[in-house]
């Protein structure tokens, strides 16, 4: 059975629908890959299914239907959110961001201060002034801090420095040996080290899923959805 | 010299007066995105619910007059947490329904202070003292304006205390930033919804006691002219700050005054002015955040 079950699911921003009657199934573990083009809605059915934008459809979460639940409620079903573009608070110091983000009454803060030192030498500097790498890096830690059943992570290697990605690719690669992770990415070298399955959107639906090494081992597929020559021919992030 | 220190004085205690409402409605706007037209309701009722307790057991004497304090200020927190819980909530992000409904309640709980305590002034005093004057370099001062400046810093001091060091000011200041990432990470920001109501409705409350002092007389209306300076603090300050609505009182008060004094009564019609040029040249306030 699927941790994460979504049927016919729709949503629209401002009026515009952008995500249309989409379904995929994400497993008990591993690493599923939302893969396809800019601006197809791969975010955005990420912020529906956890409720942040207007949505219509069936989500269910270890069997449980979630489609109704306020945002925070499916959160605190166990899942962990990094959003694109890291979306911490400017204003706040990194200990204050990561003070908010705690759900658990015992947060994993030995853990991901040693995924993290450099940001636990930051901890009184407001998270605005740090540099976009380290944003990152307090996105994912306010999701490890909790023990999750489920991590939904939206293109975390966006706009970093190629040693940064390989930092990210590795920090995902260990957590998703505890707990399965929807990704989205667009580094498809990460895709690669890191997915099994993957679901690819055009226009808002699915149009393809199946294997990630399969699509990107296939310079047809990955010219089709994705628009660039095959991944398959560089393997891995050394 | 006389004249300008206690213009000065006087516009400072009317700012003050300014920010025990432009507080509330600054930080109920940058968490939740309300204006809220009722908010000088909230300070109408609480200086009726002061003026009972000095009708009932008087309020010469410190102790009784700071629970005419007290109690004026639980009205306001009292009346603001019900608005939002039973107003704001179920239009839960309609925006313009939500301030619409504030425009309603403003103009029904006038209308119901009005049936209650009658449409005319109700005079009111307190402490001897406070109808006393100090002499500060020659000016003669009326205590009252102390007791408004000391209020409304305690109330500033208190406040972002409150945002610094607790969990909920925690929630609230990241809320002011991006709402819907605090819901993101598992927190039921409707508390702190109500929460920003209940403290801005508290604010206003004791606004409406430390009022009824400044005017002699406590009246339905009183919220509603006090509003509307209140909003445009609100608005030169930057919306959700707190420290700009302070800043922003102070000026817009001590403006008035000495336009009134000096260039003829056109104290309102200055203010305004500052207001179109602060939105022109700034158009965030002097220390708001982006407007959402
Ligand atoms: N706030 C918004 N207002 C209006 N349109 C929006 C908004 N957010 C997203 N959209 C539109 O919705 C569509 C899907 O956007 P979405 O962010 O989900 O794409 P994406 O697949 O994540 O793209 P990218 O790879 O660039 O992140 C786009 O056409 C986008 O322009
Ligand atoms: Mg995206």
């Amino acid at each position: 059975m699927s941790l994460l079950s979504v049927k016919n699911l729709h949503a629209k921003i401002a009026g515009q629908q952008v995500v249309e009657d989409v379904s995929f199934e994400v497993p008990e573990s591993g690493v599923t890959a939302v893969l396809g083009r800019n601006g197809v809605g791969k975010s955005s059915t990420l912020k529906a299914l956890l409720g942040l934008i207007e949505r219509s459809g069936e989500v269910s979460f270890d069997g449980k239907p979630i489609q109704n639940l306020p945002t925070h409620k499916i959160i605190r079903l166990g899942i962990g959110y990094v959003p694109e573009d890291r979306e911490i608070f400017a204003g706040l110091t990194v200990a204050e961001n990561l003070r908010l983000a705690e759900r658990d009454s015992k947060p994993n803060r030995e853990m991901v201060e040693e995924l993290f030192p450099d940001i636990y030498s930051r901890l009184s500097q407001r998270a605005g002034t740090l540099s976009g790498g380290q944003q990152q890096m307090v996105s994912l830690a306010r999701a490890l801090l909790n023990t999750n059943r489920l991590l939904i992570v939206d293109e975390p290697t966006k706009g970093l420095a190629p040693k940064i990605v390989t930092q990210v690719s590795e920090v995902l690669k260990k957590a998703a040996e505890t707990v399965p992770i929807l990704l989205v990415e667009q580094n498809l070298k990460v895709v690669k080290q890191l997915a099994g399955p993957c679901i690819v959107l055009e226009g808002g639906q699915v149009v393809h899923t199946g294997d990630s090494n399969e699509l990107l081992d296939s310079e047809e597929l990955t010219m089709k959805f994705l628009g660039v020559h095959g991944g398959g021919k560089e393997t891995g992030v050394s | 010299m006389e004249t300008l220190i206690l213009l000065l004085v006087t516009g400072l205690g009317l700012g003050a007066l300014y920010f025990l409402i432009a507080s509330g409605l600054s930080l109920i706007y940058g968490l939740m995105g309300v204006l809220n037209f009722a908010h000088g309701s909230f300070l109408t009722f609480g200086g009726f619910a002061g003026m009972e307790i000095a009708r009932r057991i008087g309020a010469e004497t410190w102790p009784q007059f700071i629970l005419a304090i007290i109690v004026g200020g639980a009205a306001g927190a009292l009346f603001a947490s019900l608005t939002e819980l039973l107003l704001i909530r179920p239009l839960y992000l309609r925006h313009i329904e939500q301030a619409l409904i504030t425009v309603g309640l403003s103009l029904a709980s006038v209308a119901l202070m009005e049936g209650i305590w009658g449409a005319d002034p109700i005079y009111v005093s307190g402490p001897a003292i406070l109808s006393e004057v100090t002499e500060i370099a020659g000016a003669r001062i009326p205590n009252d304006r102390f007791l408004l400046i000391f209020g409304a810093v305690a109330i500033l001091v208190g406040m972002l205390a409150f945002l610094r060091y607790t969990r909920f000011g925690l929630i609230i200041r990241a809320g002011v930033e991006n709402r819907s990432m605090v819901t993101a990470l598992g927190i039921d920001v409707r508390t702190a919804f109500t929460l920003v109501f209940a403290i801005g409705g508290l604010a206003a409350g004791i606004g409406g006691v430390l009022a009824s002092q400044y005017f002699g007389y406590v009246s339905p209306h009183i919220g509603g002219t006090l509003l509307i300076f209140a909003f445009i603090v609100t608005i030169i300050g930057g919306l959700g700050s707190l420290v700009g609505a302070a800043i922003a009182a102070a000026i817009v008060g001590v403006l008035q005054q000495l336009a009134n004094f000096y260039l003829g009564g056109t104290g309102d019609l200055i203010v305004v002015i500052l207001l179109a040029a602060v939105l022109l040249l700034r158009p965030t306030g002097l220390l708001g955040k982006r407007a959402h």
